[in-house]
């Protein structure tokens, strides 16, 4: 652009000669641009009317080692990224929808204690999207595991059959907390979306991995699975990491180290 | 062979609406549940994240598997030709319409969207165990209703072992579809078994029996015709069979279980600390469920009518126990994503999940076996599906 506008400064060329350059600069810059402008379109947002790419694959890596024990800043930022009731402040815990939650395990031999959130695993084989009768859960290209609200009719069949426990039913009227770019509902079954709302704007991120950096643990890093490049995926080739229920085969999205 | 004259019961006694109006309040009340989960959530119930299907499901789950049971014995009259059975077809064919329909109306009205009821029947997602059971469901009203009508129409008599064997065929696939609904089911380790298909069949033929000969039973009763011995003794014997299968499956599955170190903890809750689930399983199950009626039935006690109804109620009241034990023991019992470790967390991890059902579940689930009998009593009223009589003269000439 800087050589195209000398050009003009100095105005020595023909007309034609000046479309000429122009033209070629412009193509000359596409062709090098076009690919990085389409890869980050990809990896940080997208027009709406683009569809996901599987291009990219959405993960997160939870170092559990990092995880600080009675710290739930991920749960908070979650609750509140998506409109949900905090469970304590829920007159019906047990029917209350949790997202991500944090897990404390013990080994009870060794007295070993390990911390981690556990939300959707976002599979790359869902069983949850295998039993939906309507379909309403389906996995998009990017690797997320998403709820269908309009078509889903509550048969909570995906509950059943998800390993993880990571659904919840909306058991009753959602009164003012919902918020706009996440919609939720009653009688439907919903569950993490890897905050779909802020990949979709361009965050590239998750509000749990955004509170966990926050807070100054790190536990969580986001990012594009399938781009040898980004953060997410240099740490995985760094430490070793482990898929909870990995007998089952399900390639998830969600890999934990140090458990 | 000797011909069978099949007639509507009169029901036109007070004794006849009296019934009609006790089912139809029941069915009324389970409307009514219906309406008060559906406005206010499932959040009126027992279920909760935990425990996702409760008892609606235990109603509907029985009514379904029992359904494909009852129509066994028309299946043996047409199918395995045994001219004894024919005259006892028609019934079996309408009751399993009925409960077949009572249990699918406790199954979609317990849906969290029961009102999105169009859009599980417009968007179909062909690998879930669940669309495939749509189509059973209403393949079996269509083929079981051809059926009847090949029973019930001289003009179309010809067709009705053909359509019999059709409908005999789709009732072995459509439990084995009810059964895998838990079979396929990877997260659990009561479930992910292929064991429970063939275990939902054998339970299916021992449910359905068991609620034919109580319902065949009350309207020979209620409406004072001859129902001879001959035909209890029969259909009593081939209730000890299934009943005896049941009882073999049950004993397979959990052997099965205990030979696998990574199935102790599950096992030894079912078996030994569940509380309830322990209670119902071995109490309500085996106990009075399995060996009760085996001993009933094989024993002096088995040639009393009084004794073989006990028996049937006694099967039908362990079919609950143990769809109660399948459908929310195995989820009471915490998912172990972790082996080896205790996990704890603000979403009940590790911990054993209770559930008591509420008032609005049991209503549901109590409306659709009302609603299943009340199609039943109407049905006998309005079509010919009754033989006048069923004493043992005339069904020896059936014979010959």
């Amino acid at each position: 652009m800087s050589e195209q506008n000398k050009n003009s400064d100095n105005a020595v060329v023909s007309p034609e000669r000046r479309r000429f350059i122009s033209a070629a600069t412009a193509t000359a810059a596409g062709l090098t641009i076009a690919p990085g402008v389409m890869l980050y379109e990809v990896a940080h947002g997208r027009p709406e009317e683009q569809a996901a790419s599987s291009a990219v694959r959405w993960g997160m890596m939870v170092d559990a080692t990092k995880c600080a024990t009675g710290c739930d800043d991920c749960v908070t930022a979650c609750n509140t990224e998506n409109g949900l009731t905090p469970v304590a402040e829920s007159a019906h815990p047990r029917q209350a929808p949790q997202w991500i939650r944090k897990l404390e395990l013990q080994d009870p031999l060794t007295q070993m204690e390990t911390n981690l959130p556990m939300m959707c695993q976002h599979c790359a084989e869902p069983p949850c999207v295998d039993v939906c009768p309507t379909g309403a859960s389906f996995k998009r290209a990017d690797g997320l595991v998403l709820v269908n609200r309009h078509t889903c009719i509550g048969c909570r069949y995906c509950m059943m059959a998800c390993p993880y426990k990571a659904r919840s039913l909306v058991h009753e009227s959602l009164n003012d907390t919902q918020k706009p770019d996440v919609p939720r509902g009653i009688g439907c079954v919903e569950s993490c979306t890897f905050c779909v709302q802020k990949i979709d704007r361009g965050d590239g991120t998750t509000a749990c991995v955004e509170a966990c950096t926050a807070s100054g643990h790190n536990a969580l890093v986001f990012g594009d699975m399938n781009d040898p490049e980004s953060e997410i995926s240099k740490k995985l080739r760094e430490l070793p990491t482990k898929q909870v229920r990995a007998d089952l085969n399900l390639n998830l999205g969600v890999r934990y180290h140090g458990i | 062979m000797a011909s069978i004259t099949f007639r509507e019961v009169e029901g036109s006694s007070p004794k006849f609406w009296m019934l009609f109006g006790a089912l139809g309040l029941f069915v009324l009340f389970g409307a009514l549940a219906w309406n008060t989960m559906h406005h206010y959530g499932h959040v009126v119930t027992g279920m909760d994240n935990q425990i996702v299907w409760g008892l609606p499901h235990v109603f509907a789950v029985f009514l379904i598997v029992a359904a494909s049971g009852a129509l066994n014995v028309a299946s043996i009259a047409s199918v395995f030709n045994k001219p004894m059975y024919k005259p006892l077809a028609p019934l079996s064919a309408i009751l399993a319409l009925a409960l077949m329909l009572g249990g699918l109306l406790i199954l979609v009205l317990d849906l969290g969207r029961s009102d999105r009821l169009i859009v599980a029947m417009t968007h179909f997602n062909f690998k879930s165990m669940f669309t495939w059971n749509v189509f059973l469901y209403s393949g079996f009203f269509a083929l079981v209703g051809v059926y009847l009508w090949t029973m019930l129409d001289r003009t179309v008599k010809t067709y009705s072992k053909a359509a019999g064997t059709a409908a005999f065929i789709w009732r072995l696939t459509l439990t084995t579809g009810t059964g895998s609904l838990f079979g396929f089911l990877i997260a659990r380790e009561l479930y992910g078994t292929a064991m429970l298909a063939p275990m939902f069949i054998i339970m299916s033929f021992a449910y359905g029996l068991a609620i034919y000969l109580m319902v065949l039973a009350a309207a020979y009763a209620w409406t004072g015709r001859t129902l001879g011995d001959a035909v209890m003794m029969r259909l009593k014997s081939l209730l000890v069979v299934f009943v005896a299968a049941v009882l073999y499956f049950v004993v397979v599955q959990h052997l099965t279980n205990l030979y696998f170190a990574k199935y102790h903890a599950v096992e030894t809750f079912i078996l030994r600390d569940g509380g309830i689930f322990t209670f119902l399983f071995w109490v309500g199950h085996i106990a009075l469920g399995c060996i009760a009626p085996l001993v009933i039935l094989l024993s002096r006690l088995g040639k009393q009518r009084n004794w073989i109804m006990i028996a049937c109620a006694l099967v039908i009241a362990g079919g609950f126990a143990q769809m109660y034990v399948t459908i929310i023991g195995a989820q009471a019992f915490p998912l172990d994503m972790f082996p080896g470790l205790t996990e704890k967390s603000s979403f009940f991890d590790g911990e054993v999940n209770s559930y008591t059902p509420s008032m609005p579940e049991l209503f549901l689930g109590l409306g659709g076996v009302a609603i299943a009998l009340l199609v039943t009593t109407f049905a006998v009223k309005v079509l010919r599906l009754l033989p006048v009589t069923l004493d043992d003269e005339t069904v020896a000439k059936l014979e010959h």
